[in-house]
């Protein structure tokens, strides 16, 4: 699966290099290319339709790039499916939160976890030890990442009945439990109240901190500024600014387009 | 008149079975298969032909579930990767093509003639007695494909079945291959209908293509969707409900003075019509689901 390429110096987790994405005639991205380190906390603001979703979903892999080249740690990922890349580390959450509806929190922190020795149709019948073993490991991880989180209390609740914030955490608590390299957040604090969010920033923050790489599309510029050590702003699918967020956001290229001009 | 209970047994048992298996399918998965009855004749089929040709019928059985399992692979593979509604004219299409070339491959199945003689079940014991004990297997068989559905239900896999139902992108970017499971309990639901489809033939001993319609797809769906997909009790308990409806209607022709019999066939199919729309209006999640939306 490795291909190590010239292009990706070893430094980078994550290289995008030149990516559109075309629907029909319309460049949703046009020619995106920029670095994400390890451990780096990136953030991406920009308008509605601006391209940043739809690069998200190119990263992942929910949208084959029309061109150009997504390397994650020297692997190439453009041809790969997205449970492919998530495998390899790189996960992202949705915009609208897609719970599994069906199933408790705890549960859907279990279905995102690697599980081979439960998923085999066998062991699905004759619950053998190796499963056993696993299923109670996996219990045990996914408890720690619902206090981490402060979803105890919910740990039984069907995730079907959660509010949209909480939704967002399980979210989060799901990718967590395949121990990620690099996390895309799409819009974490859209709809989330400002208690939430600041718990949310909070985890992110720790999360940062022990090694976990991300990249933020948010409307949200103060939680934004607080938390990217560097920002990117998109608009009409290509890069309009990027450096440290104080200094993107005072461009006046950026605030024609992105505030109207209203710093 | 014991007799008639013993074979109306069989016949709702055979439809559990059925429904067992498009609750795996459906139930769990949400997989829309609206091509159940082209597994339940290649299962008939299957056992009806290798029996007549002298193959024991334990092996017989064997092969017409393996076969109907091994013949959802293909269109498995060919299908699942497309929207669920693709899944469903695909299926439908594969049902009406598996009957047209039964009807058609006159030297392998007599068409249209159909296949007389089979050999029942427990032949040796009597026709009365053989029923009995095909009765009692058949519920045994039952009781056990119900304990291995909650068996799934309950482990990881039926956690992840669950998932795929829910949002099947959302758990590929948890770097999970939906694909792989969806194929596996397609197969799995298939060969559970090639093997109520061997039950079938060795039961009615007489099987033609017009015994395989379409018909027999929607009335595994109307049990299941009345009786409350995603649970085995649901399965189970469409299934008797709608064997309930179909054969307790036949005595409502008794009652009702100036209906033909061909008539009354009619009014039987809108009367479980009736319950079905009632049933989603006013318990949307089956009458045996336990708990429902309204």
């Amino acid at each position: 699966m490795k291909n190590p390429t010239s292009t990706c110096a070893s430094e980078h987790l994550l290289a995008v290099e030149k990516v559109s994405c075309v629907y029909g005639g319309f460049k949703a991205v046009d020619s995106v290319s920029f670095e994400l380190q390890p451990r780096e906390l990136l953030g991406i603001a920009g308008t509605n339709g601006a391209g940043k979703s739809t690069l998200f979903a190119a990263i992942a892999g929910q949208q084959r790039a029309s061109a150009g080249k997504i390397i994650f740690d020297g692997t190439d990922l453009t041809a790969l499916e997205p449970y492919q890349r998530a495998r390899l580390g790189l996960v992202r959450t949705f915009q609208i939160p897609r719970e599994f509806k069906s199933l408790t929190v705890h549960e859907n922190l279990l279905a995102g976890a690697p599980n081979k020795e439960g998923e085999q149709l066998f062991a699905a019948l004759v619950n053998t030890q190796a499963r056993q073993q696993r299923e109670r490991e996996l219990s045990e991880k996914a408890d720690s990442v619902l206090e981490f989180l402060n979803l105890a209390k919910v740990r039984n609740v069907p995730a079907l009945n959660l509010s949209g914030g909480q939704k967002k955490l399980v979210e989060l608590g799901r990718v967590l439990m395949l121990e990620p390299r690099c996390i895309l957040l799409d819009e974490p604090f859209a709809g989330v109240n400002p208690v939430l969010i600041d718990q949310l920033s909070e985890h992110i923050v720790t999360l940062n901190q022990q090694g976990i790489a991300f990249i933020l599309i948010e409307h949200h510029l103060q939680a934004l500024k607080r938390l990217a050590k560097r920002l990117i702003v998109m608009d009409r699918g290509s890069i309009l600014a990027q450096g440290d967020p104080q200094s993107v956001l005072d461009n006046a290229q950026v605030q024609v387009a992105y505030m109207g001009g209203v710093a | 008149m014991i007799a008639y209970f013993v074979a109306i047994g069989i016949v709702s048992l055979i439809y559990a079975l059925l429904a067992l298996g498009l609750n795996l399918q459906f139930g769990l998965t949400r997989l829309v298969n609206f091509g159940i009855v082209a597994f339940f004749a290649i299962g008939a089929y299957t056992s009806a032909l290798l029996a007549l040709a002298g193959v024991p019928l334990l092996i017989s059985f064997i092969c017409a579930t393996l076969l109907a399992g091994f013949a959802a692979l293909p269109i498995g593979l060919l299908s699942l990767r497309l929207r669920e509604d693709y899944l469903a004219i695909a299926t439908l299409g594969f049902s009406e093509a598996v009957r047209i070339t039964i009807q058609q491959e006159e030297w392998l199945t007599k068409g249209v003639q159909g296949l007389p003689g089979i050999p029942k079940v427990f032949a040796s014991l009597g026709t009365s007695q053989a029923d009995n004990a095909l009765f009692v297997l058949l519920l045994a068989l039952t009781a056990l494909v119900a304990w291995g559905t909650v068996r799934l239900t309950r482990s990881p896999l039926g956690r992840l079945l669950r998932a795929i139902g829910d949002d099947e992108p959302a758990l590929m970017a948890l770097g999970k291959n939906p694909t792989k499971f969806k194929v596996q309990i397609f197969m799995l639901g298939a060969g559970l209908a090639g093997l109520a489809g061997a039950f079938y033939a060795h039961f009615i001993t007489f099987i033609s293509p017009e015994q395989f319609l379409p018909l027999v797809t929607f009335y595994v769906w109307m049990g299941l969707i009345m009786g409350g997909s995603g649970t085995v009790r649901g399965a189970l308990g469409g299934a008797v409900l709608l064997m309930i409806f179909l054969e307790g209607s036949r005595f409502i022709k008794d009652w009702i003075p100036g209906v033909s019999e061909v008539q009354m066939a009619s009014v039987r199919l809108a009367a479980v019509g009736l319950a079905l729309i009632l049933v989603t209006l006013y318990r949307p999640n089956g009458l045996f689901s336990g708990n429902s939306k309204t």
